[in-house]
């Protein structure tokens, strides 16, 4: 037991950050902030652009798949290596492609042909196309097949009405991968079909939803009589449900940097040891002393989980499904530990921004964490998922499975 | 990235799954429930031929001299099994104690012992409930004779030497302290049994008034040295807690997936499934937090204090909400003496009091962060 490379993780570790020394500056600080804030900077998107560019022509765009489509035909861990090594340079983050490359491009690739493949894959791994996944519906969040955009025969082609909402990055997407439902008149799951479309398409409208914390990483999209062709749909009509099944499949193995906008044990130690409360340092206090431990050791735990991942794949096995843990626990530990701080703060805990206390990081995550809890799967659909998938108990019984969808109650 | 044991420890971990589910079924920890004997003295004559109490004593002092991973395994087995043995006295706090503090002489006429299963150790600490703090010390050596009362001393009653924490000199706080070993058949030592809230683990107080005992290190690294001990002590009792919690899940799941109510498994009611899935969560971090402390235990590493008291806490979480969440999801059949779930209740409670409380270990764990922090 270690946590050391093997030696050809050891050799391409050292290639990659020779690699990254010749291509990018070494990262100064980390910084904290709202890990929900994705509002687009087009100086930052430029950059993203040039540099996710520069990755795919050497092969480390997408680590894991064929020459010449942006990889070098990686293993998983040499992927998570350069990751690793990436994250410790000043580069843009990958975010904006990463549904595109995590879920679209791999959908598309399984179910379309060469000349679909051929158009699409390289723009979108050179980060020159973005793609979002226009799944979620106001009708249809945690439950999403209840989805009611309809995409109705029309010719050669089909013709969109209906609207999504939830979809990340759609503000500045190119393309998107569309579930939409095709047939009414089927149980909920039978009616779909996948289409792929371009955001410019006359009729689509995309709209930022302001959120809670007051910012903007999400957006309703909104289709009126959208027409496209009947060569953009993936896989077979009807089959849009198995096609989002292989999607979901895709989303990347969660491994690496928190998801907590870098607000953890060390900022609310930092916190404590900097407070007075009613019976002297905040630091010196029992019950503070108690939350910071069990934080940590949630901290922590997630923290090996992840090593145990790593090792899975290192040892080049299947990992484990320990890795579907994390979302769950770090989402509640930030808005407790967050909402805990301010208690610290007392009266000034109100205060936010950059002058607060600690640059009012506690109460950006404290705004943020609701968000966190929802988004990509919300704390009960992912026990739901544990309970089924890890541990084999029933799934829910369904009373709308076997009705047709335009006979399912919906409640208005 | 290899962070897991190996295939050669695995193998280990299976072995003693095997033995034990043959030779250590909840019937074995039900006989102790029922009355009689304090331990299993027929499991414990086995355990040692397998050689699993010298796991990790040197050759040299009559172990078999493998290592602390492969101790960790064996640990995790144990607690699965609920093994109503005194393993973790013995192994982890004697033993560990004779070799933290212990001379040459003394280990090599002490250790063999522990290897063969012949000798059955302890360790003495608290005084009175509440804190076990230097100042509250007031068993004293002197002149090679101990005085004084110790309570809640897990396997006592069965133990043949306790390593006994007392104060030997008049300094005050930790410099005057000083661990003591003290032959417990000798002149001087009067043992009462106590009802242990695990009967399957027994417990005892002892009154020391002038027994002989000799010095094991020195005074003024009483303290510290039990708390290295403890340190040691708590990885492996994570791998037992961890254990047990994973059962626990198992049980829950099992009775939940056969338990019909209102028409259905009751497997497939959100209330319960988000509660297993809860235990599932608690006992992934015990088990990733319990890694870490192996390899801290393993190496001896500088992030030992810190890794145990992680491993501690996760584990001795996880196995109190397992052992009682499984025994709600089986409703009022898992509060029947009949039902095994009380064992696992009882025992979460036993493993997560016998090195000192959450209480204290976050402290400890605190104080390590303020320490790393401030390097």
């Amino acid at each position: 037991m270690d946590f050391e490379d093997s030696p050809e993780e050891a050799a391409f570790r050292a290639e990659v950050r020779a690699w990254l020394d010749a291509n990018a500056k070494p990262k100064v600080r980390r910084e904290a902030g709202d890990p929900l804030d994705e509002r687009s900077d087009p100086d930052l998107m430029a950059k993203a652009r040039a540099w996710q560019k520069i990755k795919a022509d050497k092969g480390y765009a997408r680590i894991t798949w064929p020459k010449g489509m942006g990889g070098i035909g990686g293993t998983p861990m040499q992927s998570i290596i350069f990751g690793q090594e990436e994250s410790k340079y000043d580069v843009p983050a990958g975010a904006p492609f990463a549904i595109g490359l995590g879920m679209c491009i791999p959908t598309l690739m399984a179910y379309c042909g060469d000349e679909v493949k051929q158009r699409y894959v390289r723009p979108a791994v050179e980060g020159s196309e973005i793609w979002c996944q226009l799944f979620s519906e106001p009708a249809g969040g945690s439950d999403v097949a209840a989805l009611k955009t309809r995409a109705v025969k029309d010719g050669g082609g089909w013709t969109i009405n209906g609207s999504k909402i939830w979809t990340t990055g759609a503000q500045f997407s190119d393309y998107g991968l569309l579930l939409a439902r095709t047939d009414p008149t089927v149980p909920k799951h039978k009616g779909l079909t996948m289409f792929y479309l371009s955001m410019k398409t006359p009729g689509v409208e995309v709209r930022p939803i302001k959120q809670a914390s007051g910012a903007s990483g999400f957006n309703e999209i909104f289709f009126t009589d959208v027409k496209i062709p009947d060569s953009q749909r993936v896989g077979d009509v009807g089959q849009g449900w198995q096609v989002a099944l292989t999607t979901l499949m895709h989303e990347r193995l969660a491994v690496g940097g928190g998801q907590g906008g870098g607000i953890d044990v060390p900022q609310l130690l930092q916190l404590a040891r900097g407070l007075e409360l009613e019976d002297g340092p905040a630091i010196r206090n029992a019950a503070v002393r108690e939350k910071i431990a069990d934080w940590y050791v949630r901290s922590a735990g997630l923290k090996y989980t992840t090593l145990r991942t790593m090792t899975a794949l290192s040892r080049g096995q299947q990992p484990g499904p320990e890795a579907s843990i994390a979302k769950v626990v770090v989402a509640s530990k930030l808005q407790d530990l967050c909402g805990f701080a301010m208690e610290l703060e007392g009266e000034a805990g109100v205060e936010t921004g950059p002058d607060a206390p600690m640059q009012g990081i506690f109460q950006t995550g404290w705004l943020s964490a609701p968000g966190l809890r929802i988004a990509g799967g919300t704390d009960e659909i992912l026990r739901n998922i544990i309970a089924e998938r890890v541990l084999g108990l029933p799934g829910d019984i369904r009373v709308d499975k076997d009705v047709p969808f335009n006979e399912v109650p919906t409640g208005r | 990235m290899n962070f897991d044991f190996s295939d050669e420890q695995k193998q280990i971990k299976d072995q003693a799954r095997r033995f034990l589910s043959e030779k250590c079924t909840t019937r074995t920890v039900r006989k102790l429930y029922d009355g009689g004997a304090r331990y299993d003295a027929a499991l414990w004559k086995q355990i040692a031929e397998m050689g699993w109490t010298g796991t990790a004593i040197p050759e040299e002092f009559g172990g078999l001299g493998l290592g602390y991973l492969e101790l960790c395994v064996v640990a995790e087995e144990l607690g699965r099994a609920l093994a109503p043995v005194p393993f973790s006295s013995t192994v982890y706090l004697f033993a560990e104690a004779v070799l933290a503090a212990g001379s040459e002489e003394q280990k090599r006429r002490l250790l063999s012992g522990v290897a063969s299963g012949e000798t059955i150790g302890c360790l003495a600490r608290a005084e009175a409930p509440g804190a076990v703090l230097p100042k509250n010390m007031r068993t004293t050596l002197k002149g090679g004779k101990l005085s004084g009362t110790k309570i809640a001393v897990t396997d006592g009653m069965d133990a043949h030497y306790a390593v006994v924490l007392a104060r030997a000199s008049e300094e005050g706080g930790e410099r005057g302290l000083q661990l003591a070993l003290a032959d417990l058949n000798g002149a001087g030592v009067t043992r009462k049994p106590v009802a242990s809230i695990d009967p399957s683990r027994g417990a005892c107080d002892i009154v020391f008034d002038g027994a002989d005992a000799e010095p094991l290190g020195k005074t003024g690294e009483g303290w510290q040295t039990a708390n290295r001990v403890l340190d040691r002590a708590a990885v492996l009792l994570a791998f037992e807690q961890v254990g047990g919690a994973d059962v626990c899940l198992a049980m829950a799941k099992e009775y939940a997936m056969t338990r019909y109510a209102f028409g259905r498994r009751i497997a497939s009611f959100q209330a319960i499934k988000h509660k297993l899935a809860d235990m599932y969560i608690l006992n992934e971090l015990a088990r990733s937090n319990a890694y870490y402390g192996a390899w801290a235990l393993s190496t001896n590493a500088r992030e030992l204090p810190l890794a145990a008291a992680a491993a501690r806490i996760a584990a001795t979480q996880a196995f109190d909400y397992a052992a009682k969440e499984n025994t709600q999801t089986h409703g009022g059949i898992g509060f029947t003496w009949e039902a095994d779930c009380h064992f696992y209740y009882k025992r979460s409670r036993q493993l997560g009091l016998a090195l000192g409380p959450q209480r204290v270990w976050k402290d400890r764990l605190v104080s390590e962060l303020e320490l790393s922090n401030a390097a």
